[in-house]
C-alpha cells in the first residue's frame, strides 16, 4: 500500500533506509525541523541544516520516488536558548518560500520551561505572519501530560489560529482526546519504548476513528524504526480493519493535513501515464 | 474486527511474556537488594510507583492505558501562565 510518513527525521537516516522506505510503499514524507543530534552553536549552524532540509533531502527522496517536504523552526530541545532562538526565527523568512517548506515546525515544549513557551509563542507570530501551517512536538514520557496542556493553552488563547491547519504530535492515550476535541489535528508517534507501539495506535484508533488523524515513525536520533508505519497497517490488517480506513490513516489523511499548505505538490503515484508504445 | 474471545486468544502469548518481563525484573531487583545494598530514596519510589501501576491493571474499565500514562505523568496547573509570567 502506498503511504505517506508525516513525520520523519531523514537527515538522521541512511540512504539504505531511504531505499526500504520505497520498497515498502512510502511515497512522500515530511520532515519537521529538529534537534539534530547535537546543539548546535551559532545561527548559521541552522542555515545550513534548513540547507539540507530544503535542498540536500529532497534530492536524496527523489532517488527512490519519494517526494520530500518540510518544516522549518528551532526546536524545543535547543529553545532553551531564546537569543539563539531569535536569531533562527528571524532567518526563517529566508527559506519559507522553498518549494517543500510545508510550514513551521516541530515547535513545541520539551521540559515545559518558560523560556520553551517564549520561543513557542513567538513561532506563532511566525506562523500567523505567513500565514503557515504548524507542526507542534509534545514533551516525552512523565512531562507530556503537563506539556501538552500547555501547548493547548497557547493555541487555544490565539485567536489568530486556524485550528484545523494545526498538528498536535507524539498524542497518546492520556493526550490525544483533549487534542481532537479542541478541533486540531492529532498525531501518533510509533517509537519503541518512550512513546506509542503499533498496537497502541491502532486501539486509539479503533476508540477515536480515523478523523484527522496521523501515523509516523519520527525516524530519528533515538532508538526509532523508520518502518513502523507499514507495521501499523500490518496491525489494522491483522485485526482485520478495512483498507479504506487504513489508507485514510496512511495516506489520505496526511494529503487532506498538507494540502492546506500551498507548497504541498504532491503527485500521486498512479497519475502518471505509460510512456506511447 | 475480532470478537474478544479472537483477541485474547491472539494476544494471550504476547501478554504472558510480558508479564512474566515484568516479574523477572522485579526477581532480579529482589535478589540483588539481597546481595548488595536495600533501594536507594529515590529508587524505593519508582518502585512504589511500579507496585500502585500493577494495582491499576487490576481495576475494571475501559481505560486503563489512559490512567497508567496520568499515573506516570506530571500534575498540569492551570495557572502556569500567571505563575511563569508569560
Ligand atoms: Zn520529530
Amino acid at each position: 500500500m502506498d503511504y505517506i510518513d508525516p513525520h520523519i527525521h531523514m537527515v538522521s537516516r541512511t540512504t539504505d533506509d531511504y531505499a526500504t522506505l520505497a520498497r515498502m510503499g512510502c511515497v512522500a514524507m515530511s520532515e519537521p525541523a529538529f534537534w539534530a543530534g547535537f546543539d548546535r552553536g551559532s545561527a548559521d549552524g541552522f542555515r545550513d541544516y534548513f540547507r539540507q532540509l530544503t535542498e540536500v533531502e529532497p534530492k536524496r527522496a527523489a532517488q527512490f520516488g519519494i517526494q520530500h517536504f518540510t518544516w522549518l523552526c528551532i526546536n524545543a530541545k535547543e529553545a532553551e536558548n531564546v537569543s539563539l532562538s531569535r536569531d533562527v526565527i528571524a532567518m526563517i523568512p529566508e527559506f519559507i518560500h522553498c518549494k517543500n517548506v510545508l510550514g513551521i515546525g516541530e515547535i513545541g515544549l520539551n521540559k515545559n520551561t518558560k523560556n520553551e513557551a517564549t520561543v513557542f509563542l513567538e513561532h506563532l507570530d511566525l506562523a500567523v505572519k505567513f500565514e503557515q501551517q504548524i507542526l507542534i512536538h509534545t514533551p516525552h514520557l512523565e512531562d507530556k501530560y503537563q506539556g501538552t496542556r500547555m501547548i493547548l493553552d497557547m493555541l487555544c488563547d490565539d485567536s489568530r489560529l486556524d485550528r484545523t491547519r494545526v498538528l498536535v504530535d507524539h498524542v497518546e492515550e492520556h493526550t490525544i482526546d483533549e487534542v481532537l476535541d479542541r478541533g486540531f489535528w492529532a498525531g501518533m508517534t510509533l517509537y519503541p519504548i518512550t512513546k506509542c507501539t503499533p498496537a497502541r495506535a491502532v486501539d486509539m484508533i479503533e476508540r477515536f476513528g480515523g478523523e484527522r488523524l496521523l501515523a509516523n515513525s519520527a525516524g530519528d536520533w533515538g532508538p526509532s524504526k523508520p518502518t513502523a508505519v507499514p507495521d501499523l497497517i500490518f496491525e489494522m490488517r491483522r485485526r482485520g480493519h478495512s483498507e479504506s480506513l487504513i489508507r485514510k490513516v496512511v495516506y489520505e489523511n496526511p494529503i487532506e493535513f498538507f494540502s492546506q499548505s500551498p507548497n504541498f505538490s504532491f503527485t500521486p503515484r498512479d497519475a502518471g501515464s505509460d510512456p506511447a508504445s | 474486527m475480532h470478537t474478544a474471545t479472537q483477541i485474547l486468544e491472539n494476544e494471550f502469548l504476547e501478554v504472558r511474556a510480558k508479564l512474566l518481563e515484568v516479574a523477572a525484573t522485579l526477581d532480579r531487583i529482589d535478589r540483588s537488594v539481597a546481595e548488595s545494598a536495600p533501594l536507594d530514596t529515590g529508587a524505593q519510589s519508582s518502585r512504589n510507583r511500579v507496585d500502585e501501576a500493577i494495582r491499576i491493571l487490576l481495576e475494571e474499565g475501559p481505560d486503563r492505558a489512559e490512567q497508567l500514562q496520568r499515573f506516570f505523568s506530571h500534575e498540569y496547573e492551570k495557572d502556569w501562565r500567571r505563575d511563569m509570567e508569560i
